[in-house]
């Protein structure tokens, strides 16, 4: 009894001896921002600052290799007043959005197509996604090739099927060179799509189809009302993701077209690179990337938020 | 089953859409390969049958590998992508694990800023960081690139490997705290180690995006030495007008053969990694 209550002080002593490091380090809060310290500094350092570097940039009139002047909105203004940055905004508009309406439509055919029973469907999978795993430079010069204006197998495929010769110039007519980048992008990012949406029909539980075919449901209706709400989580997030990366996109077009002919294809990043690099007009080329930024900021936020509340 | 109406309809149903996304996949990879292996007579000859090879030859392969620096380019491309994968999974790594385990003001804002950061397209920072690059005198080095990878790879990474982290159950943990080990200890000795797996996924994609990467390297690495294959490729098999087929489409398959090879041995962790729906298209 009276060992016991001797020990009792001297535990609780020992429960409250702050002064250890050990016990200062084993602390939640101390021990997570510790740990987090080094990689938060070289995001801080290397994504915060350059972005916010890159505000400084273009409010400056800053030719590479000199120092820069302070310029206000004049560099936003000069934008505003380019018609070439207009048409480079609706391309934009246009690439991302008949793309990504592609990609989703022909990702949830490739998903519906792959939900069924057959043989080596794994390997078939496995073959699927090559499109999206291989280097973009590399697939896109192997199209640069397809549609070379001389030498290009698909037209001599059209010829052979009864297209006047030559056929189309896919990368000279400023339309075809659009439809180009964009089938393009769509076969790169189809099987991303396809295999996504095809995780996501293999969870809709069979017994919901069944019912839904006792209620007299048809084919078209089960899609409708059972598999498309769904999967409707699914394919937001896929499609946000998409739509940022392919607003912004550059390997691609900077391959294949470098914006031509006569900016028909070139994209936000495409010309600020021009400006930026090509140019050397630093400010201005940031004021262009920086234009991206509003359409951007709208997206990550959304998406943002979206994934936290999953 | 095997009734010859049942073959015929799965025929229809299955094959017909799954052959047809199978052919439009692998067309360009196969035009690619055939075009490596015929001779220049054949590949400006438009009276040939062009879809098969009427004399193959492993010219361009030669002439790739002899006549550019196409080996020292992959050399630099793995080199690049193995640091620039390790330091992101270590950084990764330990952004997730406080997050995923730890209670402490301010998670959710770090949180948010990982999944924001993951999110920001490569084109918004580039030309900031071209100057960086240059004022820091790291221009033409490797350094630049392995640096700035991370960039992007550190947010993902730590992204997916959160989502990896907390399936874990916490008991082990809870144990080894119980037996007096310290938080770091518990971390090291007896969580990390169960991560095996989601540390292969994140490690596989980060290796594919670095493989991938091409803004960066084109803007960072303008000598010959320093270059990776995606660049090396595009500023140096296409001379002005002068585009040597033969050797571009080597070039494209040979640089194509290691993410595919990863890809092939890990395909199922990569799938899984996909469908968690954290992944950029």
């Amino acid at each position: 009894m009276t060992a016991a209550s001797e020990r009792l002080p001297a535990l609780a002593q020992a429960a409250h001896r702050p002064a250890s490091l050990g016990a200062l380090l084993d602390r939640e809060s101390v021990f997570s921002w510790l740990m987090m310290a080094l990689p938060l500094a070289f995001l801080a350092a290397l994504v915060g600052y350059p972005f916010l570097y890159g505000i400084l940039l273009s409010l400056q009139d800053r030719p590479v290799a000199r120092v820069g002047t302070f310029v206000g909105l004049k560099n936003f203004l000069t934008d505003l007043r380019d018609p070439i940055f207009w048409q480079v905004a609706i391309n934009t508009f246009v690439y991302t959005g008949v793309a990504t309406a592609l990609k989703m439509v022909g990702g949830l055919g490739l998903a519906l197509a792959m939900n069924q029973h057959f043989r080596m469907k794994n390997l078939v999978r496995a073959l699927l996604l090559l499109p999206f795993i291989v280097p973009t430079v590399l697939s896109t010069v192997a199209w640069m090739w397809m549609l070379d204006p001389a030498f290009s197998v698909v037209n001599r495929l059209l010829v052979a099927l009864g297209w006047p010769r030559p056929g189309p110039s896919w990368l000279g007519n400023p339309a075809l060179a659009m439809v180009s980048i964009i089938v393009i992008n769509t076969w790169r990012g189809l099987p991303f799509y396809g295999i996504t949406l095809l995780a996501g029909l293999q969870t809709v539980p069979p017994e919901l189809y069944e019912a839904a075919t006792i209620d007299g449901a048809g084919g078209w209706q089960r899609f409708r009302f059972v598999t498309l709400p769904l999967l409707r989580p699914i394919i937001l997030i896929v499609t946000l993701f998409s739509v940022i990366f392919t607003f912004a996109d550059f390997q691609l077009v900077y391959v294949l077209t470098h914006g031509g002919p006569q900016n028909a294809t070139n994209l936000f990043a495409t010309y600020a690179f021009d400006i930026a690099m090509g140019a050397g007009q630093l400010g201005l080329g940031a004021s262009i990337a920086l234009a991206m930024l509003p359409a951007l900021a709208l997206l990550i936020v959304a998406l943002t938020i979206y994934m936290r509340r999953n | 089953m095997v009734t010859g109406q049942g073959r015929i309809e799965s025929i229809v149903r299955v094959w017909l859409p799954v052959g047809f996304f199978l052919v439009l996949a692998l067309f360009p990879f196969y035009w690619m390969a055939i075009t490596s292996i015929k001779p220049n007579a054949e590949l400006y000859n438009r009276n040939v049958m062009p879809l098969i090879v009427h004399a193959p030859t492993l010219k361009h392969y030669v002439d790739l590998l002899t006549k550019t620096s196409f080996l020292l380019w992959t050399w630099n491309t793995m080199l690049v992508a193995i640091v620039a994968t390790a330091i992101s999974l270590v950084l990764g790594a330990m952004l997730a694990y406080p997050l995923a385990r730890m209670r402490f003001a301010g998670a959710g804002l770090i949180a948010m800023t990982v999944a924001a950061i993951y999110l920001v397209p490569q084109p918004l920072l580039f030309i900031p960081l071209a100057d960086v690059i240059n004022r820091l005198d790291l221009g033409n080095t490797l350094t630049s690139v392995i640096l700035t990878y991370p960039t992007m790879l550190v947010p993902f990474c730590a992204w997916l490997l959160l989502g990896y982290f907390k399936t874990v159950p916490k008991e082990l943990e809870e144990a080894a705290r119980i037996d007096g080990a310290s938080r770091l200890q518990t971390m090291r000795r007896i969580f990390l180690p169960l991560c095996t797996p989601g540390f292969i996924s994140a490690g596989i994609f980060a290796f594919t995006l670095s493989q991938n990467e091409f803004l960066y390297a084109l803007i960072f690495l303008t000598k010959t030495t320093v270059r990776t294959v995606p660049v090396g490729v595009i500023a140096e098999l296409i001379r002005g007008d002068v585009f040597y087929w033969g050797q571009l489409m080597a070039g494209a398959l040979l640089g194509s053969i290691p993410v595919a090879l990863i890809y092939s041995f890990f395909v199922e962790h990569y799938v899984a990694g996909l469908t968690t729906g954290s992944v950029k298209g």
